[in-house]
């Protein structure tokens, strides 16, 4: 690990200040920043522990909820209004990690994780056009059974690991930015890139920038909504597949259908062919088998994860189906 | 830096890089702590911060000043081994013993997360207000502490034994 500094920023401002100098990077629960910091993937010159600012779940009069960038894992997952009005993000971070990790890692963190892809990790051994913009990717041609079926590209294949933002992308979630310029709100589901040319720019944060927090709109229909995630063990595994969903069903047709993959792109992956596939269907396996169908006929197979084609789709129908089910 | 360690007020001066495992084993000899992988993924470091369960191989020490830590070591009092270190040695709950003091710290802290109702993945109902320590329940809320000698039977013996009661 190379050396850096530490401040412990009292309020965003400072915060702001701090992050604006050099090579800092802003430090949460630091679950994957150190653990990248310890492989010189990451090499901070300064580290800005932002753990003291806003961690607080505010309900809104709307229904809605602001979440600050600060609170734990285990704390969004344990409030009352997301356990009750959105399970969808409940289930998907009890889905996560581990509890000791749960407890450590923040919001804002989690959504700027890196991929796990062990090529991105093997500094030593692998290129890798994340890590050395230019290098080549070596997961190409390697062993891909994790990598990505939608939305990759030569240049880059790797997935986005979290759970907590498949449900975000889900969920409608609005993320809240500032910087030293102001602040601003964009759609949670713009704020990742697809990797393209450059898979070294994950997200639209300019340097210095701070998530300060994620607000979710009121949908009084994602109280019906969940999420499944296949993985290679019952436990403690990222997901091969995952899905995030909310359904609304008005006389046996979709009237409001929500859904989102994880591990199958670069970034939580929004299926709006699928929804607008589902809506004002009737909702029947068939339909529920043909949005996912829909949503699937780009992807594209590595050698070792072609699997993961049908098995996004039978996820996807299988969550519908169960959500259908307990509407009826 | 001032940090307090099975309650009592603990001076540390280290290098910003070391984490709360290396102070509590290289600079305070609190050697109970276990690094197996150093990445996250067994859960031998498990400690306590403020009751809660943490991995402190992935926690940089500089941002646990003044908090409450406790190890394996601070587990016991002047009356005897914490219930659940006696139950571990009644059910044989290891063999090695390199992940248990990570397991039994683990094992408290989710004893505290079933008692205030936190969910977890197996649970049906995530609104319900009290959960049931079962063994699904138990397992998955301990999947993030491996034993790679295989004691789980033993380990989810003793930690049913002193907790399956909590929730009721």
């Amino acid at each position: 690990m190379n050396p850096f500094t530490y401040a412990r920023a009292g309020d965003t401002a400072e915060a702001l200040r701090l992050g604006a100098a050099g090579q800092a990077k802003y430090l949460g629960g630091g679950t994957n920043l150190v653990d990248l910091m310890r492989e010189t993937i990451e090499q901070p010159d300064a580290l800005i522990d932002v753990t003291a600012l806003s961690s607080t779940i505010e309900e809104r009069e709307d229904g809605g909820l602001l979440i600050g960038g600060a609170v734990r894992n285990t704390a969004v997952a344990e409030h009352r209004a997301v356990r009750t009005r959105y399970p969808v993000l409940a289930r998907a971070i009890l889905a996560g990690a581990s509890p000791q990790i749960r407890n450590m890692a923040t919001v804002a963190g989690n959504i700027l994780q890196r991929t796990r892809c062990t090529y991105f990790y093997d500094d030593d051994g692998a290129r890798c056009n994340k890590r050395t913009p230019g290098q080549g990717c070596d997961a190409l041609e390697g062993f891909n059974r994790i990598h990505a079926i939608l939305g990759a590209s030569p240049a880059c294949i790797a997935t986005h690991p979290s759970d907590m933002c498949v449900a975000l992308a889900a969920l409608d979630a609005i993320v809240h930015l500032r910087s030293a310029s102001g602040e601003r709100r964009l759609p949670f589901i713009d704020f990742h890139y697809l990797p393209k040319d450059h898979p070294e720019i994950e997200t639209v944060l300019e340097p210095g920038e701070l998530i300060t927090a994620v607000e979710l709109p009121s949908l009084p229909f994602t109280v019906h909504s969940t999420y499944r995630k296949v993985r290679d063990r019952t436990s403690y595994a990222f997901a091969l597949v995952s899905v995030a969903a909310a359904l609304e069903m008005d006389n046996g047709t979709v009237k409001e259908v929500r859904l989102a993959l994880g591990g199958v792109a670069h970034k939580p992956w929004r299926a709006l062919k699928a929804e607008a596939a589902l809506k004002g269907q009737p909702a029947t396996e068939a339909a529920f088998r043909a949005s996912a169908e829909a949503e699937l006929s780009e992807a594209k197979p590595l050698r070792d994860n072609g699997f993961k084609i049908e098995l996004a789709k039978r996820t996807i129908t299988a969550v519908l189906m169960e959500l259908s089910a307990v509407k009826a | 830096m001032q940090f307090l360690i099975n309650g009592k007020s603990t001076e540390a001066d280290f290098d910003l890089r070391t984490s709360l495992l290396d102070l509590l084993r290289d600079h305070l000899g609190l050697h109970g702590s276990k690094k197996g992988c150093n990445q996250g993924a067994c859960g031998a470091c498990t400690v306590l911060v403020d009751g809660e369960r943490i991995l402190s191989c992935l926690a940089l020490a500089v941002q646990y000043q003044g908090r409450s830590i406790t190890t394996i070591e601070g587990l016991a009092s002047d009356h005897g081994l914490h219930p659940l270190q006696q139950a571990f040695i009644e059910h044989d709950g290891f063999q090695c013993g390199y992940c248990t003091p990570g397991q039994i710290c683990s094992a408290v802290g989710m004893a505290e997360e079933i008692k205030r109702g936190l969910p977890s993945h197996v649970t049906t109902d995530l609104s319900a207000g009290t959960i049931a320590l079962t063994h699904d329940e138990l397992r998955e809320r301990m999947s993030g502490n491996l034993c790679r000698c295989g004691a789980y039977n033993g380990i989810v013996d003793a930690i049913t034994e002193v907790y399956a009661e909590v929730a009721e």
